[in-house]
């Protein structure tokens, strides 16, 4: 008992795990709501882009010795807009757009990064995270940018779901589908670049998607997953920066294999569609089958 | 005769360098059940877009109650085609038909007690209420629509559009939308929806548009018995069947 107490306990001893764990669960939260839409929407690729966009803008703050969160939202956003403006092209797909641009600002992310004397060290705190290096100013950024976005999404809520379901009836009563893309685009950069630090550039994309995938196979209301997302998000962070303080080993990889063991179970155990627990003999739902036919 | 409530006048549109509507005149009036008929790509939906603000007009003018499409936004009901809809969205039936209304919610507003009332007769009127907390993506194809069609009632609409609102969906259903249609025309509301189901649109539409990227023919059904007429409007070499379903050979 006492023993699982201090296992608890002991991180907190320390200022650093203090922030780590703050962040981790911060971090766990925002994008566990904002995934939620990034999940339903199918935008994940974009989520992808968005991390990589972030790295040119870290990469100049990180030269110029500025604020790496103000830097990274800045590419990000300018990222996230190029594309908006780029889809509305119906020649050019989604997906083509996004691979175009989010190649190009990682590679000028390498590029502006090379020039700083001994990029190395700082190129993998970018690409891996550096949960236990995040001083107390981080720690108040994230909190502000995160209470920031789940404000917005807060007030969006309603608009961003009736855009998701249906952009030909949203246009038509006159929801400005363009801005309210753009909005979201904006939420996601957001979320990643606050998420950045705990588990890096590469595995950002885990924290957005996999709690709310996860959560999509537990219910089948907007509601019930956008609490589930977050707490799942959160608790998997946390979790994970346990593990990785237990065993010694990367917080960043410890944090994203929890969240996809969590999303393995949820796909196993899921209540109705579950691999393990949905009805047998139903592999193609009724519905589903007429609808195709 | 009164006002019509969507007043389209010698309207020409392109859509990707092609001209998709020429000289269209169109008129609508409250009261009034009309079937857009005409092959694919004769612009049916693009005539409802247009009356929605969502295509652009290269030529000519378009009214929606006296107003400009776009200044008419969020009035009509409109009932776009099933897969324009995310079926597999986490919603319940009551939440999808509440997005009708969401453009009329302020962000800092919650759904009002009248928001409520009008998402709960449009579910009564379509009788879908029992099945109100079903998430949609365990819904049948002519419940699927049936709730597309409460989603724009939600709106409590003076004009209604549908696109294709009888395809692919079983008699029963059907019956349900066309005693629903033929109540809200006598209600006064206008009502304007395409099909390729000629038989039901003959049947149940007080008058027939027929549409071929121009208005070939606009009159009561009774009064297009005209062979010729509807082998333009198709580009047929031989309509007899056709016509036959449509009991207007003579």
């Amino acid at each position: 008992m006492t023993a699982a107490f201090e296992f608890l306990t002991a991180p907190w001893e320390y200022d650093f795990w203090r922030r780590a764990l703050l962040v981790a669960l911060m971090s766990g939260l925002v994008c566990g709501v904002i995934g939620s839409h990034v999940v339903l929407r199918g935008m994940a690729f974009i989520g992808d882009a968005v991390s990589h966009a972030v790295f040119p803008g870290i990469a100049v703050a990180f030269v110029l010795g500025s604020n790496l969160v103000l830097g990274g939202a800045v590419a990000g956003v300018v990222t996230a807009l190029l594309i908006a403006v780029f889809t509305q092209n119906r020649r050019l797909k989604e997906d083509s757009v996004i691979g175009i641009f989010f190649a190009a600002s990682f590679g000028l992310g390498i590029v502006i990064l090379s020039t700083a004397p001994g990029y190395g060290g700082s190129l993998e705190s970018f690409l891996f995270g550096s949960i236990l290096g995040i001083s107390d100013s981080d720690v108040v950024s994230v909190a502000v940018i995160g209470a920031g976005v789940l404000l917005c999404t807060a007030l969006f809520n309603s608009r961003f779901v009736a855009a998701t379901l249906d952009r030909e009836q949203a246009r038509a009563v006159g929801l400005p589908v363009f801005w309210l893309d753009v909005v979201l685009h904006v939420m996601v950069t957001l979320a990643i670049v606050i998420s950045l630090q705990a588990v890096g550039n590469i595995l950002v994309l885990a924290l957005l998607v996999t709690p709310a995938a996860a959560a999509r196979l537990l219910t089948d209301r907007l509601g019930a997953m956008m609490l589930l997302a977050p707490s799942i998000g959160a608790g998997g962070s946390v979790l994970g920066l346990y593990l990785s303080y237990a065993f010694d080993l990367a917080a960043g990889g410890l944090i994203v294999l929890t969240l996809t063991a969590i999303f393995l179970l949820c796909w196993l155990f899921a209540p109705r569609h579950g691999l393990l627990t949905r009805p047998r003999r139903t592999a193609v739902p009724a519905v589903l089958a007429e609808e195709k036919s | 005769m009164t006002e019509p409530v969507l007043d389209i006048t010698d309207v020409t549109v392109h859509l990707g360098g092609r001209e998709v509507l020429s000289d269209v005149d169109f008129r609508l009036r409250s009261g009034e059940l009309v079937g857009l008929i005409g092959p694919n790509g004769a612009g049916k939906t693009t005539l409802l877009r247009t009356a929605l603000g969502l295509v652009p007009v290269h030529r000519g003018t378009v009214l929606v109650g006296g107003r400009t499409p776009r200044q008419a936004q969020g009035t009509l009901g409109y009932v776009p085609q099933r897969h324009e809809f995310a079926w597999d969205f986490p919603i319940t039936v009551e939440g999808a038909v509440a997005t009708g209304r969401t453009h009329l919610t302020g962000l800092l507003r919650r759904r009002t007690a009248q928001d409520r009332e009008a998402v709960a007769d449009a579910l009564d009127r379509v009788g879908m209420a029992e099945l109100r907390t079903r998430p949609v993506g365990e819904l049948s194809g002519g419940q699927r629509q049936r709730v597309l069609v409460a989603r724009a009632l939600a709106l409590r609409p003076q004009v209604l559009l549908l696109d294709e609102p009888f395809t692919g969906i079983d008699a029963p259903t059907q019956e349900l939308l066309s005693t629903l249609l033929t109540g809200l025309r006598d209600e006064g509301v206008a009502v304007l929806m395409t099909t390729h189901d000629l038989a039901a649109a003959t049947a149940l539409c007080s008058r027939l548009c027929l549409l071929n990227r121009t208005v070939v023919a606009d009159d009561e059904p009774a009064a297009l018995a005209d062979t010729d007429i509807w082998l333009r409007t198709f580009g047929l070499d031989r309509a007899e069947q056709l016509l036959k379903a449509l009991g207007v050979t003579g």
